[in-house]
């Protein structure tokens, strides 16, 4: 996708991560200084009663204070290090039916006034286009409220030093390790939202999020060869303690994989072993075969043939210029038989998971999050909506799931977290993998693409290990599978039980125009696919 | 207003050059105002406004440097900005690339500003929209569309006395128009420096063209096919082969432009000879700034000529240590073709399929820069030099190296997001699977 805003990373291989650097540098422990609330609550009052002066008959205003910090290395070498903090404030209304917005970073009385103003002026000039008036479902306004992400530690209070340390020694083990190059990151996330609306809320949220991730490069320079291995973390709504490395995150078996506790060093070292074994690693046989997808992988799969096709605006042609519509159009929700997976898939949307990048109390209209089904026992059960978007669904009550990615954005429908249930019985993987005749066990994510309405897909990922008749054989390479989104999940066969259970995530999932950007998270447990169609990228 | 005329960029940048008390300083100075539109559903869905100004001042004592922007720009702030930059410097580790600032360069004179484009009002957003909506409605089709514009201007200045300006416009476009029943997509994208280049009219109509001449299209069987790939669909690949250009990725021998046993494909012939790609900040039809955000000028560069790699790009660092000149990254691409419109292209064409556009590109392997996407929004079928049909989409797995190697012919080149690419006709282009997808 597009990303206008974004500026591409000099140095990282094949142009693969793209990081959206916006607002202004600040110290490294970032210059916060929150403004107190009381002051914020006179500040957001002057933008809504000056909304519904102007004739609004909604309105809510969001005073945000957004903190990004990246630090960026390779081998021995800090490359970059960039800290940014973005302050200022967005008002939106409903006048005579219709949306409008209008943003400022003057946020003082007089300011937030006027953007509420022309927001409404906005809203006014495009009601003579608008067919149908803006239908929100009934909120009971909260008062005042608060809620922070339960984090440990502050990765923007950790020092510089120990930060670039933990890089630095990662980067050192994977070259001690037999690799050529590695690449290392981490992204910190802090967002402070003030919101106010005229339903009589008023929330105060301080979210925080981290993602340290590597990748380490060999080469066989003689037959011009090179293979990577990327990071098995997954982006985490969580603290500093993450990147702690506890026993009690890691997930042992054929590579150690993780769940809410990083060890960087110990899987940068696993990386440069396993990118030089990609260099020689068996060229797979095309064909059908049976997957057992990690969940390091499998939460992609699902980010994209489950989170995207059941956004409902998308549904309903609202993205049809840019990242496109949705092959599950309403008839099929309607219908209330519409077979999405096989019957052992439940897939949850849930904005209150702990540890999760979408974790939130209320959302970027003020609605409390939650969870539900959108597949249940296989069927198409709902989507996800805005405020305004849930009447077409015959809901009175709002999922919470609309997001700004910025105080200057506009907030609209974001995907909350949106993960597959674990099987009901236990099993583990070793036990999934005793019972595949001719598989292929994937771990971690790699090139993934999809068609604009989610049918057709195609997927690599990280490690590809062949299993023969219950054993994991060897390592495979040049592995893709194809797939149609109904067809893959049912095929979906088995699930790991509870106890495998884990989430990956997007940091920076892209969608709108202008672009913004969110982070979501997906959970699963190891699943099984059976006979899914995969190609040889070599040939 | 966010913009500045260059007199008034020097004499802000010299005030603050003189607070620094760094080994060495530079500050960029950015201003744009910006605005757009978007609709769907036939109907206005939001538009905004955005100005935005800033300063970025960056301290260097040794090889530790600290950044710091503001968007407040009275001498205090300013200063307070300057001393906190010097701060971030002294605590930053060090970076053993860094190599220092330029030295005051010429720049080529910029054509990237027009009047035309500073002066797009609201009025002007609404009438793009309804552009798009009135003949789609009218046609019972559905619209959807994005229209943005901006104008601003942008100066850098260092302690070695170092000062380059520039102004810019820039508007975009683009519209997705679909049948009632969901069968039928047409697409357009228009972009320019020079707003009276576009016509929102003309450009819708070719949205609903397409879209009525892609309904209920067939399914054929994928496999290797010649295709007729229109200037935005080729862009999508081609543009994987300029972000992967840099000689220090060849060098250290990951890149597809690294040649085994060592080194760069330099020098080589690695596509066909018809191939001639190069970047020129300077031209009229593709203009940029003359200046990277470093300071280091920019020039006419030839990157691939007749087939054969001429230049890759040096970073300052990189260029150091291997003694040579620095090479900029492309600013643009430019790639030559032939007065052929894409009709004849068409017309010369036995059997192939003709491509409006490619989606959802990700790299397969960055070896051979394997890319996989689909094609979308109206794929034809030709036979005997006609369009017979539409054909359902394609997952499509190729490398732009490939495809430049299987050229059969190109045309005429045309504006397509900053490039100038030209259609072009390829043999035995891969279609893995089918898609459904409309």
């Amino acid at each position: 996708m597009k990303r206008r805003d974004f500026v591409r990373l000099s140095g990282i291989a094949a142009g693969s991560l793209i990081v959206p650097l916006r607002g202004r540098a600040v110290l490294p422990n970032g210059s916060i200084t929150p403004v107190p609330t009381a002051d914020r609550k006179t500040l957001a009052d002057a933008g809504l009663n000056a909304a519904s002066s102007r004739g609004a008959t909604y309105a809510d205003v969001r005073i945000g204070r957004y903190l990004n910090q990246f630090i960026i290395t390779r081998e021995g070498k800090v490359q970059n290090i960039v800290s940014t903090e973005s302050y200022g404030t967005g008002v939106r209304v409903i006048a005579k039916g219709t949306w409008g917005f209008a943003s400022t970073n003057e946020v003082t009385e007089a300011g937030v006034a006027q953007a509420a103003s022309q927001a409404v002026s906005i809203a006014k000039a495009n009601s003579r286009l608008q067919a149908e008036p803006v239908e929100l479902a009934p909120v009971t306004g909260v008062g005042h409220a608060t809620w922070r992400t339960p984090i440990q530690r502050n990765g923007f209070d950790v020092p510089m030093s120990e930060k670039v340390d933990l890089l630095l020694s990662a980067n050192a083990a994977a070259l001690a390790a037999g690799a050529d190059y590695v690449n290392s990151f981490l992204f910190l996330v802090n967002e402070q939202k003030y919101f106010a609306s005229t339903d009589g809320s008023y929330i105060d949220q301080d979210i925080h999020r981290l993602w340290p991730t590597l990748t380490v490069t060999a080469i066989e320079p003689r037959a011009g060869k090179f293979k990577t291995r990327d990071s098995l973390a997954a982006p985490v709504g969580m603290g500093y303690e993450y990147l702690e490395g506890h026993n009690s995150g890691k997930y042992p078996g054929i590579t150690t994989r993780y769940g809410l506790s990083y060890d960087m060093i110990e899987d940068a070292r696993a990386a440069a072993t396993h990118a030089k074994e990609k260099l020689s690693a068996r060229s797979v046989e095309p064909g059908k075969w049976d997957l057992v997808l990690d969940p390091s992988h499998l939460w992609l799969t699902i980010h994209e043939s489950v989170g995207h096709p059941l956004e409902l605006d998308r549904v309903l042609g609202y993205e049809a210029n840019y990242a496109g519509t949705s092959f599950v159009t309403l008839d099929k929700w309607e219908s209330g038989s519409f077979n999405y997976g096989s019957d052992s898939v439940n897939l949850v949307a849930d904005k209150t998971q702990p540890g999760s990048l979408g974790a939130c109390a209320y959302d970027d209209e003020g609605i409390k999050t939650k969870q539900w089904y959108l597949v249940k026992d296989g069927i198409l059960v709902d989507y996800q909506a805005t405020r305004d978007q849930v009447s077409i669904l015959g809901q009175n009550e709002a999922q919470g799931c609309s997001y700004a990615d910025n105080w200057g954005s506009v907030q609209f429908q974001r995907m909350p977290n949106v993960s597959l249930e674990p099987g009901k019985t236990p099993l583990s993987v070793e036990d999934m993998i005793r019972g595949v005749e001719k598989g292929i066990y994937i771990i971690g994510d790699g090139s993934y693409s999809i068609d604009q309405q989610r049918y057709n897909f195609q997927f690599g990922g990280q490690l590809f290990y062949e299993i023969q008749n219950g054993e994991i054989v060897g390592m495979l390479e040049d592995v893709a599978y194809q797939s149609n989104t109904q067809e893959f999940w049912n095929s979906c066969v088995q699930l790991c039980g509870p106890d495998d259970y884990r989430l990956g995530g997007s940091f920076f999932d892209g969608k709108g125009e202008p672009g913004q950007i969110s982070a979501v998270s997906h959970g699963c447990t190891t699943s099984r696919f059976n006979n899914v169609t995969v190609i040889n990228t070599a040939l | 207003m966010a913009q500045f005329t260059k007199e008034e960029a020097r004499s802000l940048l010299e005030r603050v050059v003189a607070y620094s008390d760094a080994d060495e300083f530079e500050v960029n100075l950015n201003g744009d105002d910006s605005g757009n539109i978007r609709y769907a559903r036939n109907t206005v869905t939001t538009s905004g406004y955005q100005r935005d100004l800033n300063l970025v001042v960056q301290s260097t004592f040794g090889k530790r440097s600290g950044i710091v922007t503001l968007n407040e720009f009275d001498g205090e702030m300013i200063e307070r900005a300057v001393r906190r930059s010097e701060e971030l410097a002294r605590l930053a580790p060090e970076n053993p690339e860094w190599v220092g600032l330029v030295d005051p360069q010429e720049y080529l004179a910029s054509r990237t500003f027009f009047d035309t484009t500073a002066s797009i009002g609201p009025e002007y957003r609404a009438q793009a929209a309804a552009d798009g909506i009135i003949p789609s409605r009218e046609n019972n089709l559905v619209a959807a569309g994005f229209f943005q514009d901006s104008a601003g201007s942008a100066a850098m200045m260092n302690s070695t006395g170092q000062f380059a300006y520039n102004k810019q416009t820039n508007v975009t476009f683009s519209a997705t128009v679909r049948t009632e029943d969901g069968t039928g997509s047409g697409w357009v994208s228009r972009d320019f420096n020079d707003l009276s280049k576009l016509d929102t009219g003309r450009a819708s109509q070719i949205a609903i063209d397409k879209a009525i001449a892609s309904r209920n299209p067939r399914a054929i069987e994928p496999g290797k096919y010649t295709v007729i790939l229109e200037p935005a669909a080729a862009s999508g690949l081609l543009q994987y082969m300029f972000f992967n250009i840099d000689a220090r990725s060849a060098d250290e021998g990951r890149s597809y432009l690294s040649r085994p046993g060592g080194g760069a494909k330099l020098g080589e012939r690695i596509v066909d000879e018809r191939v001639t790609i190069y970047s020129d900040p300077t031209h009229a039809e593709v203009p940029t700034a003359t200046w990277a955000g470093d300071g280091q000028p920019l020039r006419p560069t030839m990157w691939i000529e007749h087939g054969v790699v001429k230049n890759l790009s040096y970073s300052r660092y990189w260029a150091r240590e291997k003694g040579v000149e620095p090479v900029p990254a492309p600013p643009n691409v430019i790639m030559d073709g032939s007065d052929a419109t894409l009709e004849e292209l068409v017309e010369g064409t036995r059997r192939g399929i003709l491509v409006t556009r490619t989606w959802y590109i990700r790299m397969v392997d960055p070896q051979t820069l394997l890319l996989t996407g689909l094609t979308r929004d109206g794929t034809f079928l030709v036979e005997n030099g006609r369009i017979q049909h539409a054909v359902k989409n394609f997952r499509f797995n190729e490398s732009p190296v490939t495809m430049l190697s299987n050229l059969e012919a190109l045309g005429r080149p045309v504006r397509i997001n900053g490039a100038l690419v030209p259609p072009m006709k390829v043999r035995d282009f891969t279609f893995s699977s089918l898609s459904d997808a409309v």
